[in-house]
């Protein structure tokens, strides 16, 4: 009893301890504030990840692929039935995205996924981040009659204004193809001579110049046409389509002055994709396509690079048909389990069945390893440098307990006068460390909630004194800093703080129970 | 003043007139002790037999206790008188289990205890001795009823203490009220007076019950009328509840009027 009561008053008469605590509390504060964030940026990632991969990837090794989705889908719902919940053919291939400003053409090096739509979002979150409501509830490749979400639907009011957007989809579409037509048709007036193709000026109103890019097609001898479009030459592009491309949201957008977001191509352009063919050696091919919707994940490096087309025009163009069997190719098996479920299990379970030189079987997580296990890596250091810092308080709580015990040295032999045992002396010396570093962890924890919880307006706050942008939504594109308070994590954090604080007083404690008594009472 | 001083110091003014010595005598009186109204009816309570204590400083082994033969009966007031530096706080020390003798043996109700383990002396020094030193040796951070409550409070686990705080609250105020200390149940040490502070000690020394209380100098801090205050406080328990009284003290004016006095010298009673 009397150690508790001795430590309490302690607590309350040498504010000098209290002080020695404060750098546990910022250890403690800094520690929470670190790990919330850093957790969630990396669940936040985590997250939109493994939104876009699926949880297992199967994928056959080039570009070629392999052949019999089917088969392959049913192999693996023999090895791992129960746990699968969906799986869908991808083909996947690296091409060029072209598409045309004003007189120049703008090429971007992107990843081409040809998809089962219906399926694929069975397997992935990726209806999730188009820009359609309708595409959201069912993705299509078929161009929506307006209604694209001229804001981020996500961040709501505040976020950007997307100019453009209100007209993109078939309003958007009719307007060039009636321009367009004009074009053609004032370039026919002027100049009879001038074969103005049909296709292509329905493709390029400015054909009659003649871009590189057409120029080294012909050359190539490789000039596979622009676009699918049937042989009927009545095309109309105020009124059909070619197929349908979803392109990485990235891909088409620019900041304008404001920060609002312009687009360089809209839903309802076409665009044009060359790609490498199945063959040996590949060939490129081209092909044109009408942009029906964005696809924005918040991963820069997805929406950088992500182009989505049914996967049955990717499969033909590229050749991947087997003419005589009529069975296609298919580059990879995007497998989704079901909840629960332990991937990494299922994964080796895959891997032990499919003979390896043939096939690449990762998780998301494999796939994503180098950026997680940075991100890991860069938390685990952060946190040891913290815990260094509460070390050092550490060792400011030993130096000032060392001082009370000197100072109490008469007391602790009065103690002893009356009956008390070195451990009960020791003890209030722990527990006064442990109050210390309760008092401390508790404080920090308080302070280190309130600084996540508030964390925008800190930086708002940070950014109006110092004028510097602390964090630019525009390239993490979250809007917020993202934070994950995790509970064990807190746990840790207090009992690592606390165990420190005793720690540091055991020594001190030590000193106070071997005090001889009559030493201790003489000492004056 | 209240019961037991006032009755405590009827029985001085009998006893003083029969002291003689001291005054002309400067302090290294090495005669024998003067005995008063010796007790030799009750039985011994604390027997010391060839006790011996060196203290070394440096190199040099000071011999401080070199064979101190000593009987307390029950009930008895004995001052231990002696020149400054020979050896008083360490021998009541010694018999207060606080320090442990090099050599010799101390017999307490014919069960020795200079050797006894640290818990058992813990024990004894928690509720069989009361102890009570010359600079009051209060915390400063407890108020008086917080220091006169710390042996209820050692010697009690956490739950004892708390199922029974109500009555050592009480048993507290008592002695407090004993001690005339009732309007400063409340004060920290530091906005008492000498006196004030050494009756806080008493009481402390008082709460747990013990056989025997051990004074080292109770009042060598103190004026004349704050120490005679105090001496009347020891006697009057003394003769009230037959308390045994061990009291260093310098003035042998006081250790006159203790039942005897006993004079250290050389490291040995006289
Ligand atoms: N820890 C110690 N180390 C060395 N000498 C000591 C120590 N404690 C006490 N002494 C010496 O022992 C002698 C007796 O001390 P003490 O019992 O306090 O005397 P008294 O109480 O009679 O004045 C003194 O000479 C003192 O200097
Ligand atoms: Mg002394």
């Amino acid at each position: 009893m009397y150690k508790l009561v001795l430590c309490w008053r302690y607590l309350q008469t040498r504010y000098i301890a209290l002080a020695s605590v404060i750098s546990v509390t910022l250890g403690v504060a800094t520690l929470i504030v670190v790990n919330s964030v850093m957790s969630g940026f990396t669940h936040e990632m985590q997250f939109r990840i493994h939104g876009i991969l699926s949880d297992i990837v199967f994928d056959g090794h080039g570009l070629e692929g392999f052949a019999d989705s089917q088969w392959h889908m049913q192999r693996i719902r023999q090895i791992a039935g129960d746990d699968i919940q969906a799986m869908t053919p991808t083909v996947h291939v690296p091409a060029m995205l072209n598409y045309r400003v004003g007189q120049r053409w703008v090429h971007r090096q992107v990843n081409f996924i040809g998809i089962d739509p219906a399926t694929y979002s069975l397997v992935s979150d990726c209806a999730d981040y188009l820009q359609h409501p309708k595409n959201r509830d069912a993705p299509s490749f078929q161009l929506r009659d307006g209604g694209y979400d001229v804001q981020d639907r996500e961040l709501g009011e505040e976020s950007p204004y997307r100019h453009g957007m209100e007209m993109a989809g078939w309003p958007h579409r009719r307007r060039i193809g009636a321009e367009e037509k004009a074009w053609v048709a004032a370039q026919k007036k002027n100049n009879p001579q001038l074969a103005v193709p049909e296709r292509v000026g329905r493709a390029d109103p400015f054909s009659g110049i003649a871009t590189p890019l057409r120029a080294a097609e012909s050359e190539a001898g490789v000039v596979q046409q622009w676009g699918p479009v049937s042989e009927d030459q009545v095309y109309d592009k105020a009124t059909q389509q070619e197929t349908g491309v979803i392109i990485g949201y990235a891909l088409a957008q620019v900041l304008g002055r404001e920060g609002d977001h312009y687009f360089l191509v809209l839903p309802g352009d076409d665009v044009k994709l060359t790609f490498p063919t199945a063959g040996t050696p590949p060939k490129a091919v081209s092909g044109s396509f009408t942009v029906v919707d964005f696809y924005q994940s918040k991963m820069s490096e997805y929406d950088s690079a992500f182009v989505f087309a049914p996967i049955e025009k990717l499969q033909e163009m590229r050749g991947m048909i087997n003419p005589s069997t009529g069975v296609a190719n298919v580059n990879s098996i995007q497998v989704k389990l079901r909840e629960g479920a332990d991937i990494e299990a299922v994964r080796d379970k895959l891997r032990a069945a499919f003979p390896p030189e043939l096939y690449a079987i990762s998780t998301w997580r494999d796939k994503q390893g180098p950026l997680l296990a940075a991100v890991q890596m860069e938390t685990a250091i952060l946190n040891i440098l913290l815990f260094l810092i509460i070390a050092v308080a550490g060792f400011g709580i030993l130096a000032i307990f060392f001082m009370i015990v000197v100072e109490k040295t008469k007391d602790i032999g009065i103690l002893k006068s009356l009956g008390a045992s070195g451990g009960g002396v020791m003890a209030i010396f722990l527990s006064y460390g442990l109050l210390l570093g309760s008092v401390g962890s508790g404080a920090g924890l308080v302070l280190g909630l309130l600084f996540v919880n508030n964390i925008d307006h800190v930086r708002r706050s940070v950014e109006w004194i110092s004028g510097q942008p602390v964090f630019d939504p525009s390239i993490y594109y979250f809007q917020e800093i993202p934070t994950l308070v995790d509970p064990q994590m807190i746990v840790w954090v207090i009992m690592g703080a606390m165990a420190i604080a005793v720690i540091a007083s055991v020594l001190p404690a030590l000193r106070a129970a071997r005090l001889h008594p009559v030493e201790a009472l003489r000492y004056e | 003043m209240s019961d037991i001083t006032s009755h405590a110091s009827h029985e001085r003014t009998a006893s003083a007139t029969g002291a003689v010595l001291s005054q002309n005598r400067p302090d290294l009186s090495c005669s024998a002790g003067y005995d008063h109204e010796p007790k030799s009816n009750t039985p011994v309570q604390i027997s010391v037999r060839g006790l011996k204590k060196n203290y070394q400083r440096g190199s040099n082994v000071i011999p401080v206790l070199r064979g101190v033969d000593l009987d307390i009966r029950e009930g008895e007031f004995v001052a231990i008188v002696g020149q400054s530096g020979c050896g008083k706080s360490t021998l009541l020390h010694i018999l207060g289990t606080l320090d442990q003798p090099d050599a010799g043996e101390i017999v307490f109700s014919d069960q020795r205890i200079d050797n006894l383990a640290a818990r058992k002396r813990d024990r004894l020094r928690n509720n069989t001795f009361g102890l009570i030193f010359q600079f009051y040796h209060l915390l400063p951070e407890l108020n008086a009823e917080g220091n006169v409550l710390l042996p209820l409070m050692i010697g009690q686990g956490f739950f004892g203490y708390l199922s029974k705080r109500w009555a050592f609250r009480r048993r507290a105020a008592e002695l407090l009220e004993k001690v005339h200390l009732s309007h400063r149940r409340k004060h920290k040490p530091r906005e008492l007076s000498g006196g004030e502070m050494q009756r806080v000690a008493i009481a402390r020394a008082l709460v747990n019950g013990p056989q025997v209380l051990l004074a080292d100098e109770p009042t060598g801090n103190l004026d004349r009328a704050a120490g005679q205050e105090i001496f009347e406080i020891l006697r009057n328990l003394n003769a009230t509840e037959n308390l045994t009284i061990v009291m260093v003290t310098h003035d042998e004016k006081l250790a006159e009027q203790a039942d005897r006095t006993v004079r250290l010298v050389e490291g040995r009673i006289e």
